[in-house]
């Protein structure tokens, strides 16, 4: 029982242990904060801002964390809450036109989010808790994932107070990201990515606004909080636009600097909306309305009636209704800025970029910014995302890394496609970078970061024409002791105890680009083929669908749904894989195209094998355009960019197909036809990355180890000790003797008390007295089955204890027999006989059976026999062996009575045999006529002891010479 | 020693021989193996009369593969027979083989007859878990048999992937299947144990033994234990299907070997401890 308990109490402490309630997360502090931009930094904007302060206290640096497209600053809440756990001032804001943000979005423009953000560095350069590098510069890192992570590209290409960033499947070119060209001939003749850009464009405004929700602000949620969430389509209920009821007005609240209006109350980040309904307030009667709001509400959160974001922002001056409608402008473009909105239709429109929309769209995106972002940046980028694919992850790190300043570079699971997101791993990859550039870099701990710093002042960015790859392989080698400088989320097969997909990190010491560490030609076949671009573009073929690309299947468990249509597609494929071929990078193909004018095409990569469904990895394709000429025109790809392992077996499928249902095709019917110009596809591999081993967990060989121990310890322990059992020579031949034995029941009442008695061999001793005088507990601590509290019991000389060898000379009979029902009587005997290991011809198995007089009976089951059979095997089983002492607790009950004359003569015989017997009863006229000493005891005490002749002659005290009275005499005596 | 008996030597007493008839001509060993042993067969007549199933190779559930060989038809039985006939077989044969003797009150006259303690002890797990070795090895032997003439001899079915794997490939991992099978039940089989040297009532130790499996089952579905469920002692327990999977994967039976031998050594131990100090007073 003891054992039970103790691991019920410790399967309780345990769960007690888990479901402890931990320390509170930080609440944040919500206010709103007033910056100024636009190109001539004269739109006013008011930013709506939560600030954490470091759970650590103190100056801590600061992180700037940016929510993703459609999301708000609650979007990374839970993220921003643990990096304040972690020890950072973190400072989470809606970018404009997001959420309760004024202004109109710009898509990280460095006229105007940019500058947004500057303005925020200045505020946090203001705040006690966080760590400053110089006045006005704050130690600020800045993450996020999308758009937040595009901006902190874009800050940290225009604000040289950065100090490190950790961007998540972000782009690198805005303009390649919606019109990808595979050919390498950039955005101008791109194919357009019709199906994202909608979604992108349309999360701007309020029209979707709960799609939106879905694609990207559970994106925002890849920098970490929800750990393995699933898909980031489908979840995000969590959209944070309301709808447009409230008064369209917003009461801005200005100042003439950029900044707080704290002013007055000296209580950071307070700031109230006036609630008139003057849609244009000028700066003047703002500010006048601040003062009077701060000295009134304090430090809150905006009041329930604040600004409503459906409505289009102030920065227009245009008198607008006080009533819910929008103005068609609205209703087309959300909280689109109008020139963009206006760029964004007319590219919808055609399915072709424009120079000013490539203008426009690169301006945000830091391929426009090279050589201008200079500090640690980590970079991670999904491999499930057909919006932003590797592709631009890898542009990024190596434009960074061509400034001399650490890159590292991760391939996750889950993008914009869905996937796992991996959000603790996230969580922690990018804690710990910054935990490497923005805390303490004088710490003798970590020299990499220290030698960084001192360098990057006077460092010059190397000159453009140096090699990328080897720069990164350089800054790779300076990289963050603890992080690898590449780092590939692997499919690690089904965790075994929750059955569920695990993921393995394979690492790197260097980040080998898309073009891996060493190229593998695979040999490619196919004639020819013809394929035909279907009028209208319909029906088409599918990839992903973007938003939810979950529902295609995740394509690590080797499920995938991507369809082809015949027809509409060429088919190339290799032989099968003689050895596993890791591809990780974008292979490359070189095919030929017959035909008139610009052909649109597909190209894809599949997992092949025969009698299975086809893998398209990541379910990536790459869109690509080129200008066919009857006499061929020859194109070289760019394959999507995956971390594939295709098995021995498999083989390698290169499909060209005409329609992609995720993008913008010619609507005009048309046949080409396409082959290989060469038949090698080189694919890209980097044998460097390993996943760290994972042997087994350490318990699974300490727990057994150590229980094992405990087992040992246990079981020694508790040994009994044998030094007792050796005979005393004096009393080998007293076949018993009792020493001031004593038993306690569990009440503490005295079952034996202190009995004394001693039997030589020949007597047939009584052991007498009413029930409940100790009897039969006399005689189980005689068996050695019950351990006595104080006092001995030697058999010829040998200390009773439980199991010892001394036992073997004595036959016990106690409290009624003990056998297997299912068993004969004879075969009873014999198992018992054979357990106690003699030889069988000691054991004088008939003459026991004789005096059991069963007849024929000992061959049936013992279950069939009556109670007075049984107890004549059992005593027969008691005189197996021909023990030198035998004991019989109350022999005759049950017996009729020639039985009980026969049994007498049995006893009386058998010690005439110079053997012992002690019988016990309550019978008097049994003792009496059998034995030739007695015992009598009473309440577990001895009474008399004597022959029975000696004790029949005490009758003469009261003239009786009958036992009974004797008997009642000597109890009475006591009582 | 010439204390005892002559002819007495304390290990040669209770002869695992001994131990093994006295168990089995008992009813409910025989009925045990008798129901284990037919468990295959009914199964094979189930399928056989099973209504409109015309085996769409499309499904890849162990269940819908039961029929495609007797390979893959003793991993079904296997697979529904553990989680609980397996179970209860084991915590039959361990719980009741002390706490029977107490029932009858067989035990005394072995412990004075003397056997010692520790080595009635020790025979007695020797042969309980024995019997239920036995038990679990039968089941899928007999399913195999059944499934072989019934289904034939084809190659493994990897339920999920609908890999197919050579017989003779599959043949050592079914071994490896069968002892897993027989490691995982070792928890119960020491629960069993522990209760029977602490109870007379041999039911009384089997449905201890087989409440605390569902107790743990029970806890295995609550999520929010996280990590910790790995340390249920039937958390493990349908380990032994990795083996089977066509890149093997060990790495969860071991974890279930570690935490069954850990259960059972320091419950074993306990059982010892316990009846060594105990008074027989049944």
């Amino acid at each position: 029982m003891t054992a039970v308990i103790a691991l019920a109490v410790l399967a309780v402490a345990a769960i007690t242990w888990t479901v402890w309630p931990s320390e509170p997360p930080p609440r944040g502090q919500d206010l709103t904060i007033d910056v100024l931009d636009g190109p001539a930094n004269d739109q006013r904007v008011t930013i709506d801002a939560t600030f954490f302060a470091p759970a650590s206290g103190g100056k801590a640096p600061a992180v700037l964390l940016g929510h993703g497209f459609g999301g708000s600053k609650s979007s990374v809440r839970d993220q921003a809450q643990r990096l304040a756990q972690h020890g950072y001032a973190v400072l989470t804001w809606s970018a404009r036109g997001f959420g309760r943000s004024t202004g109109e979005i710009a898509l990280n423009s460095p006229d105007y989010e940019v500058k947004d953000v500057q303005q925020l560095v200045d505020w946090l350069a203001t705040r006690p808790e966080v760590r400053l590098d110089a006045a006005g510069d704050p130690r600020v890192g800045m993450a996020g994932g999308s758009y937040g992570g595009a901006i902190a590209l874009m800050t940290a290409a225009y604000d040289t107070r950065i100090d490190a960033i950790a961007p998540q499947i972000t782009w690198h070119d805005l303009a390649d990201a919606l019109f990808p060209n595979a050919t390498g001939q950039g955005p101008a003749t791109g194919v357009f990515k019709k199906m994202w850009a909608g979604i992108f464009f349309s999360a701007g405004g309020n029209r979707l606004a709960g799609l939106s929700g879905g694609a990207s602000g559970g994106l925002a949620g890849l920098t970490g909080g929800t750990g393995t969430g699933g898909s980031g389509g489908a979840g995000g209920l969590g959209g944070t636009s309301t709808s447009g009821t409230g008064t369209p007005g917003t009461g801005t609240s200005g100042t003439s600097t950029p900044g707080t209006s704290t002013s007055g109350t000296g209580t950071p980040g307070t700031s109230t909306s006036g609630t008139g309904t003057s849609g244009a307030s000028t700066p003047g009667s703002g500010a006048g309305e601040t003062g009077t709001g701060a000295g009134s509400t304090g430090a809150s959160p905006a009041p329930t009636n604040a600004p409503d974001i459906s409505g289009t922002p102030e920065t227009s001056g245009s008198e607008r209704p006080a009533a819910m409608g929008l103005t068609p402008q609205q209703v087309q473009c959300g909280r689109f800025m109008p020139t963009i909105c206006d760029i964004y239709q007319e590219i919808a429109e055609k399915g072709q970029a424009t120079p000013q929309a490539i203008d426009l769209l690169r301006r945000s995106s830091p391929v426009s910014v090279p050589g201008k972002i200079r500090i640690p940046s980590l970079i991670i980028q999904g491999q499930r995302d057909s919006l932003f694919p590797l592709s631009h992850a890898d542009a990024n790190a190596r434009a960074i890394a061509a400034t001399g300043a650490p890159v590292e570079v991760a391939w996750i699971n889950g993008g914009h496609d869905g996937g796992d997101s991996e959000g603790d791993w996230v969580f922690d990859r990018t804690a710990a970078w910054f935990d490497t550039w923005l805390k303490d870099s004088a710490t003798p701990g970590n020299p990499a970061a220290a030698a960084y710093q001192q360098t990057a002042g006077q460092n010059p960015a190397p000159t453009a024409g140096q090699n990328a790859d080897q720069t990164a392989g350089k800054s790779a080698a300076t990289a963050v002791p603890g992080g690898a400088a590449f780092t590939v989320s692997r499919d690690g097969g089904r965790d075994p105890g929750t059955r569920r997909n695990t993921i393995v990190h394979a690492e790197g010491s260097r980040y080998s680009g898309l073009s891996g560490t060493a190229q593998t030609a695979v040999t490619l076949t196919g004639p020819a083929q013809e394929v035909a671009n279907p009028p209208g573009g319909s029906p088409a073929a599918i990839s992903s669908i973007p938003g939810f690309g979950s529902l295609l299947g995740n394509s690590s468990t080797g499920v995938s749904a991507a369809l082809d249509l015949p027809g509409q597609s060429a088919t190339f494929e290799s032989a099968p894989l003689r050895a596993p071929l890791h591809l990780t990078g974008s292979p490359t193909a070189t095919i030929r195209v017959y035909g008139t004018g610009q052909v649109t095409l597909f190209a894809k990569l599949y997992d092949a094998t025969t009698g299975q469904l086809a893998v398209l990895p990541g379910n990536l394709t790459a869109p690509l355009r080129v200008n066919a000429t009857p006499s061929g025109t020859t194109a070289t790809i760019a394959l999507p960019a995956v971390d594939r392992r295709f098995d021995t077996g498999r083989t390698l499928r290169l499909v060209l197909a005409t329609t992609d249902m995720a993008y913008s095709t010619p609507a005009t019917p048309a046949v080409y036809q396409v082959e290989l110009a060469s038949p090698d596809l080189v694919v890209p591999t980097d044998g460097e990355l390993s996943a760290p081993a994972t042997g087994p967990a350490w318990w699974t060989w300490a727990m057994p180890l150590s229980a094992l121990v405990v087992a040992i310890v246990l079981v020694l322990v508790g040994r009994v000790r044998r030094a007792d059992t050796t005979q005393d020579p004096e009393l080998a031949d007293v076949p018993l003797q009792i020493t001031g034995l004593t038993k306690r029941y569990r009440n503490g009442e005295k079952a034996v008390d202190d009995l004394s008695f001693r039997v030589e061999r020949g007597q047939v001793l009584g052991l007498l007295g009413p029930n409940g005088a100790g009897k039969t507990t006399t005689m189980r601590m005689l068996m050695g089955l019950i351990h006595p509290d104080a006092g001995e019991i030697k058999i010829f000389g040998s200390k009773v204890v439980p199991g010892a060898p001394v036992l073997s000379r004595l036959g016990s009979f106690v409290e009624g027999p003990g056998f297997l029902p299912h068993l004969s009587g004879r075969d009873n005997l014999e198992l018992y006989w054979r357990a106690t290991g003699r030889p069988p011809a000691d054991a004088h198995l008939d003459e026991a059976l004789e005096i059991a007089g069963l007849g024929n009976a000992v061959d049936r089951a013992v279950r069939t026999y009556s109670q007075g059979m049984r107890q004549r095997l059992a005593i027969a089983q008691a005189m197996l062996g021909l023990p030198d002492l035998l004991v019989l607790d109350e022999p005759t009950n049950g017996l009729d009575p020639p039985q009980i004359a026969e049994m007498r003569k049995v006893l009386r015989s058998y010690a005439a045999k110079d053997r012992t017997v002690i019988v016990s009863s309550h019978l008097l006229g049994e003792v009496e006529q059998t034995c030739s000493h007695a015992v009598v005891m009473h309440r577990g005490r001895l009474i008399s002891n004597g022959p029975v002749a000696e004790l029949l002659s005490r009758g003469h005290l009261n003239g009786s010479t009958r036992l009974e009275d004797v008997f009642l005499d000597l109890i009475g005596e006591q009582v | 020693m010439s204390t005892g008996a002559i002819g007495y030597a304390p290990g040669h007493t209770l002869p695992l021989r001994v131990e093994i008839i006295r168990q089995f001509k008992r009813r409910r060993t025989l009925i045990m193996f008798g129901l284990l042993m037919a468990l295959p067969w009914i199964l094979v007549i189930a399928f056989q009369f099973g209504p409109g199933n015309n085996n769409n190779q499309n499904s890849l559930r162990l269940s819908d593969l039961a029929t495609a060989g007797g390979l893959n038809f003793a991993a079904f039985a296997l697979s529904v027979s553990a989680s609980f006939l397996l179970v209860v077989a084991v915590a039959l044969f361990c719980g009741d083989t002390v706490a029977s003797e107490a029932n009858w009150s067989s035990l005394r006259y072995l412990l004075a007859a003397p056997i010692p303690r520790d080595r009635l002890l020790r025979q007695k797990l020797i042969v309980a878990l024995g019997y239920s070795a036995a038990a679990v090895t039968v089941v899928p032997l007999m399913a195999l048999l059944a499934g072989t003439i019934v289904f034939g001899w084809n190659d493994i079915t990897v339920p999920g992937t609908g890999e197919i794997i050579p017989a003779g490939d599959v043949l050592p991992k079914f071994a490896i299947v069968i002892g897993y099978a027989m490691v995982s039940n070792l928890v119960v089989a020491a629960v069993a144990f522990l209760l029977s040297v602490s109870t007379d009532s041999p039911l009384g130790a089997v449905g201890g033994a087989v409440g605390l499996v569902i107790v743990s089952s029970i806890l295995q579905a609550v999520e929010a234990l996280g990590g910790l469920r790995e340390f249920l002692p039937t958390f493990w327990n349908t380990a032994w299907l990795d083996a089977l999977a066509p890149v093997p994967d060990y790495s969860g039976m071991i974890k279930g070997v570690a935490v069954a031998l850990t259960y059972a050594a320091i419950l074993i131990a306990f059982a010892f401890r316990r009846f060594r100090r105990k008074d027989v007073v049944s």
